[in-house]
């Protein structure tokens, strides 16, 4: 199991994170290469119908980064995101989600070295866990 | 408790005469023992279908929705506090509403009466106070009540209610001191494994029947999650990880609009403790946010505003 690698669904704002990870790679840093990106306008865009589908569809992990409180460019977008993920780790870590699965932070689009970091802890963090083993939905799906 | 009837009844018709209302909300006695229904009735004639126990558990503001008439209605602690969450929520204007406010003691666990009864038919059920008499073909049961509240209503700190009009009686003591969470700190004690072990036992009988959903008074919107199809976010079949994802989704909708009624346990027909899942979120919103939902017309809802030095330990 030792070349397993996970697979973590993120989801990054367009006007910061997605910038952070667009600089990281103009710039040529090294990240682990786990994350499946997801661009979304903005974190309070992300619904727990999104986390939890990716859980369900296999992500070992999940990883939601917007702009830092204050920086959002709908104003106020990911303030209201922080009051609903604050909720939401706490009812899936309660049911059984282990709490190394589901990440959250703030990046800048200057901020390529800290995307750079949250990205090898996040990647470390969930590999740590070993793959996914209860939220997920083994049936086909029907419509 | 049953002193309260002929007050609720008096009112009602004097709201009818005086032409305050169009229609007046309450329970009348339910065709089974222990399972009072709700009832609309809309002139003087019918009041005297009202009546008042300890078996009123489900809640009556599911019937305040998408409505335009006057309306009276009746209200113990925590349906009043549903009222305000409509209200804020604006599914209803405070002009609207005539509320009459009742003290209460708590509803009676009509399981956990068949069970001390041993499962044999209860025919009919009387009150005295703090007990109540239940009979069957070849038995006669005395219990206290205190013994029998619902579990939502023996860790009730809202009595009162929080909104009113008139009172039918004087309020009632609140119970103080109670520890209404400790069920969640004993699962919040175990690790993930034997959480998930945990709640995947609980709704493993489940069928979805979403009886949990149409009783729950937040659950008024037009299309649920659970009916979308475009994208479905929530898969049809009886499979256990679309039920969790039913049971998680449906208690995050109710995240700081709960007032733990319960009557979305009592309306459960396979009696899954469907509130360990909303419990979690009402002790987080009292612990991270110092919300309870449905206290005052004058707060927003706990999702619909922030601070900008909300709690943010859990973000890098």
């Amino acid at each position: 199991m030792n070349d397993w690698e996970p697979k973590i669904t993120t989801f990054l704002c367009n006007w910061c994170s997605y910038g952070a990870a667009d600089l990281a790679g103009v710039s040529r840093f090294q990240y682990p290469p786990n994350f499946r990106v997801i661009r979304v306008p903005c974190s309070g865009r992300v619904g727990p119908k999104f986390i939890l589908a990716a859980f369900r569809h296999g992500s070992d992990g999940v990883w939601v980064s917007g702009c830092h409180p204050g920086d959002c460019h709908y104003l106020e977008g990911n303030y209201y995101a922080r009051r609903k993920f604050a909720l939401l780790k706490g009812l899936l870590e309660h049911i059984g989600i282990e709490p190394g699965r589901l990440h959250f932070s703030w990046i800048s689009s200057a901020e390529a070295t800290k995307f750079v970091e949250v990205a090898q802890e996040v990647a470390k963090e969930v590999k740590a866990l070993g793959p996914a083993k209860h939220f997920i939905k083994k049936r086909a799906e029907v419509a | 408790m049953l002193e309260y009837v002929e007050k609720i009844r008096e009112t009602a018709r004097k709201l009818f005469e005086e032409g305050k209302v169009d229609v007046f909300i309450g329970y009348k006695k339910g065709s089974v023992p222990m399972m009072n229904q709700p009832v609309l009735i809309s002139n003087a004639d019918q009041v005297d279908l009202l009546y008042w126990d300890s078996n009123c558990g489900l809640n009556l503001c599911n019937y305040l929705t998408r409505r335009t008439d006057r309306i009276g209605i009746v209200a113990n602690g925590c349906n009043s506090r549903n009222i305000v969450t409509h209200i804020t929520e604006n599914q209803i204007s405070r002009d609207q509403l005539y509320i009459v406010g009742i003290p209460c003691k708590g509803m009676i666990d009509h399981r956990a009466v068949q069970r001390a009864v041993k499962q044999r038919e209860i025919l009919s059920i009387e009150e005295q106070g703090d007990t109540f008499t239940v009979k069957g073909k070849d038995f006669e049961d005395t219990f206290n009540k205190s013994d029998y509240l619902q579990r939502n209503c023996s860790v009730c700190t809202h009595r009162n209610p929080v909104i009113f009009d008139e009172m039918v009686a004087p309020p009632v003591e609140e119970q103080i001191g109670v520890d209404a969470y400790k069920d969640v700190k004993e699962i919040e004690g175990m690790d993930p494994d034997k959480k998930w072990e945990f709640f995947t036992r609980i709704i493993e009988n489940c069928i979805r029947c979403y009886a949990c959903r149409n009783a729950c008074p937040l659950c008024y919107c037009p299309t649920c999650f659970v009916d979308e199809s475009k994208p479905q976010w929530v898969g049809k079949s009886s499979d256990p990880i679309d039920t969790m994802t039913f049971h998680i989704l449906r208690a995050y909708h109710c995240a700081g609009r709960c007032t733990d009624c319960g009557a979305c346990e009592r309306a459960c027909p396979v009696g899954i403790p469907v509130r360990q899942f909303t419990k979690k979120l009402n002790k987080d919103a009292k612990e991270l946010f110092s919300w309870e939902a449905g206290l005052t017309l004058d707060q927003r809802p706990l999702l619909d505003v922030f601070r900008p030095d909300d709690y943010n330990d859990f973000i890098r």
